[in-house]
């Protein structure tokens, strides 16, 4: 409605076209910051938003504007979109933050959803999935698996979602063989096929047989293969075509459910600004299938481990947990509370190097 | 037969025409693309060129948006083309400009939360500061050692890029951020924020200083004698050391100008449009400027002009990727045939076709 509104030049009109353009079409906006075709996180995002249109049918029109840099660009391409008459729209990268506050301070009656951030108003939501969840059972199979105990890990930027991977990832690793290491490489990129299959030969290299990616693009998978030998976990999509090896399995954001959902809300009129954070129990962190290349006994517990985590029954980070200087953290059975799994920006007992500050 | 023949003086005509004919042979070759793509063609150039300035649901938003990225191109492009005129390469703008942010926002952010009046002021003299002294270390190392300017402003590109990791993680990192990377907003800082001087225009400090640097550059080249010495210097290096031109002076003073220029673009644009330093602040400002400083022929006038045509493909590209759904990457392709074009019909400038067996 508000688009036929800016559309009509007699404002005076407005209110009656209002009424008569009612069964108008939703319009939800998408904002990437990679590429569609980046076979990682923005792919993702994007099935997210075909599998809305193929909910919604007629009832929705989707647009989307991809390889959105997180700089002041971000903020016009946001305003951009408002102005192109969106009812709601998605803001898919952390850096999206200050600019979706800022555009959604200027239109109130359009309702923003931006993921993975911590500011909220009236009209913008955020969301987020327990991706650590998932990077537990990759660091029990990790754990099982590496024969050099020998684990690289590419990561992206120092923020707390990425933190919190690591430290699940290396905790069950560890649980599983004491004499795991973690090399950690900060690629400072959520997308650059070149400089993550750098870091990843650059860990194989120094003897890695495991590689985990806490980025986009499956440069890393491609960089295993060709070294052999080495496994690696598909990152936010499946990246099945790498498998049975090097890939054994996968963390598979699943944003369609969450998508229609908010969307249909924004149909009914029942939209509110909410803090979603859901993990393996709803399905937006999805298990990819583990292959043939993993033992039937790890594969069962890995399963297990996932069941326990679905079920509510297990926490990834159930103490005792010490933080890498030596002070506890979570006493014996205590489990990590939100507030401190959100603003993480510390390594846990026995990992190597600094967080980069 | 086709003659290519070399004119005994670059054509005046052809300097002006080129750029108009690079124009229109892009938005026959990208209208083509754009039909490949399965997009209706003149909508897509229709939406480049011309809604951005005059639709009327978008026009009102986009054109101040114009005067906002024009403005840092325009002014790294004006401090480029002075040490492109004299034959000295700088490719590494886009290291001054984040170096220039650094500074510029390291100076206010460690008085914080300082209202003071000469805040700004300050912050603006740190911006220049830092970028000139980042295009210092390629100029002494030019002059002092002889290295080459391209590879060593180049290279430092990337080291700006690794500090500007390094301190939005660290050093300027928000302390209320809850640990992310990235330091304070100065949009929610007043007398550190760089806001438009007239509402809805688009107009900041930093178009303030880009329409001043072109103006500068314009008496800089046509009435003051150090502008003559760096077109001679570029035009005929002997004949200007014969007449006394100290070419390491020469150096100095193009790096300088331009590493100062790209500081206080990206100072400009730290506390404005972007609003904080981030680890992806850097936009490529610094390398589209490049473009920029050869799209108006190295003269102040053309970089205005240039600048202002590079924000329209920017801005209308965005908006063709929003209204009918064309690929980013199209975009990027579109911007490249404008200087391919460019750079192609350049031949025109310096040599005549001729027709037949003339005598070649």
């Amino acid at each position: 409605m508000k688009r036929r509104t800016l559309l009509a030049s007699a404002a005076a009109l407005s209110l009656a076209a209002g009424s008569a353009f009612a069964q108008d079409k939703v319009k939800a906006g998408f904002i990437y910051v990679g590429p569609v075709g980046d076979g990682g996180w923005t792919y993702e995002h994007d099935q997210g938003r075909k599998a809305v249109e193929a909910e919604l049918g007629d009832a929705v029109e989707t647009v989307y504007q991809e390889s959105v840099p997180e700089g002041a660009d971000a903020e016009r391409a946001i305003t951009q979109m408002a102005l192109s008459g969106a009812d709601i729209i998605f803001t898919t990268s952390f850096g999206y933050m200050d600019p979706t506050m800022n555009v959604a301070a200027k239109f109130p009656d359009v309702k923003f959803e931006h993921a993975t951030g911590f500011k909220r108003a009236d009209n913008v939501s955020v969301y987020s999935a327990r991706f650590y969840e998932g990077r537990a059972i990759q660091g029990h199979i990790a754990g099982k698996m590496t024969k050099t105990n020998k684990i690289g890990y590419i990561a992206s930027f120092p923020i707390p979602e990425v933190i919190r991977g690591i430290n699940s990832a290396y905790l069950h690793a560890k649980k599983v063989n004491p004499d795991v290491e973690f090399s950690i490489v900060w690629a400072y990129t959520w997308f650059d096929p070149a400089k993550e299959a750098d870091a990843a030969r650059a860990l194989i290299d120094n003897g890695a047989d495991v590689i985990l990616q806490h980025t986009d693009s499956t440069a890393p998978q491609a960089a295993a293969q060709e070294a052999g030998n080495v496994i690696t976990f598909g990152q936010a999509s499946d990246m099945a075509e790498f498998g049975p090896v090097p890939r054994v399995s996968s963390i598979i954001d699943n944003w369609a459910p969450y998508y229609i959902d908010r969307v249909k809300a924004v149909m009914d009129g029942t939209w509110e600004s909410t803090d979603t954070w859901d993990g393996i129990s709803t399905g937006m962190v999805g298990i990819g299938e583990i292959s043939s290349a993993v033992p039937a006994d790890v594969k069962a517990e890995a399963l297990a481990l996932k069941d326990a985590i679905a079920a509510g029954d297990y926490h990834p980070f159930t103490g005792p947990i010490n933080k890498q200087d030596g002070t506890p953290w979570l006493a014996e059975g205590e489990t990590a509370s939100d507030g401190d799994l959100l603003g993480m920006n510390f390594y846990i007992e026995g990992l190597t190097g600094d967080v980069p500050n | 037969m086709i003659h290519l023949e070399k004119r005994p003086q670059p054509s005046q005509v052809w300097t002006v025409i080129t750029p108009v004919l690079a124009v229109i042979l892009t938005m026959i070759v990208g209208g083509m693309m754009f039909a490949a793509l399965g997009k209706p063609p003149l909508e897509a150039i229709r939406t480049i060129f011309w809604d951005p300035l005059f639709h009327p649901q978008f026009a009102g938003y986009s054109r101040p948006q114009l005067l906002v990225k024009a403005g840092p191109l325009i002014l790294i492009a004006i401090g480029l083309s002075v040490g492109f005129r004299a034959g000295i390469w700088n490719i590494g703008a886009e290291g001054q400009y984040i170096m220039g942010a650094i500074c510029g926002a390291g100076a206010g952010l460690a008085l914080y939360p300082s209202e003071s009046v000469l805040l700004f002021p300050m912050m603006v003299i740190a911006g220049a500061l830092g970028g000139w002294a980042w295009s210092m270390i390629p100029a002494i190392l030019k002059t002092k050692f002889g290295t080459n300017e391209i590879l060593v402003s180049l290279m430092l590109v990337y080291v700006a890029e690794s500090i500007l990791a390094s301190v939005s993680s660290g050093l300027l990192r928000n302390p209320d951020g809850m640990g992310f990377p990235g330091s304070r907003n100065f949009q929610q800082w007043d007398a550190a924020a760089n806001r438009e001087l007239i509402a809805n225009t688009g107009m900041h400090w930093g178009v303030v200083f880009a329409l001043i640097a072109v103006i500068a550059a314009y008496v800089l080249f046509a009435r003051h004698i150090r502008g003559f010495q760096i077109r001679l210097s570029g035009e005929a290096p002997r004949a200007a050391r014969f007449a006394g031109v100290n070419p390491n002076r020469i150096v100095i003073f193009c790096l300088g100008t331009a590493g100062a220029l790209a500081g206080l673009a990206g100072l400009f644009e730290v506390t404005g449009p972007a609003g904080q330093i981030s680890i992806d602040f850097n936009s490529g400002y610094g390398f589209t400027a490049i473009i920029v400083a050869f799209l108006g022929r190295l003269h102040p006038v053309g970089i205005l002009l240039a600048g202002l045509l590079m924000a329209l493909t920017y801005i209308g590209g965005e908006l063709a990727q929003l209204m009918l759904g064309v690929p980013g990457a199209s975009i990027q392709l579109f911007q490249g045939m404008l200087l391919f074009f460019l750079l192609a019909t350049d031949v025109f400038t310096n040599y005549r076709i001729r027709f037949g067996q003339g005598a070649a």
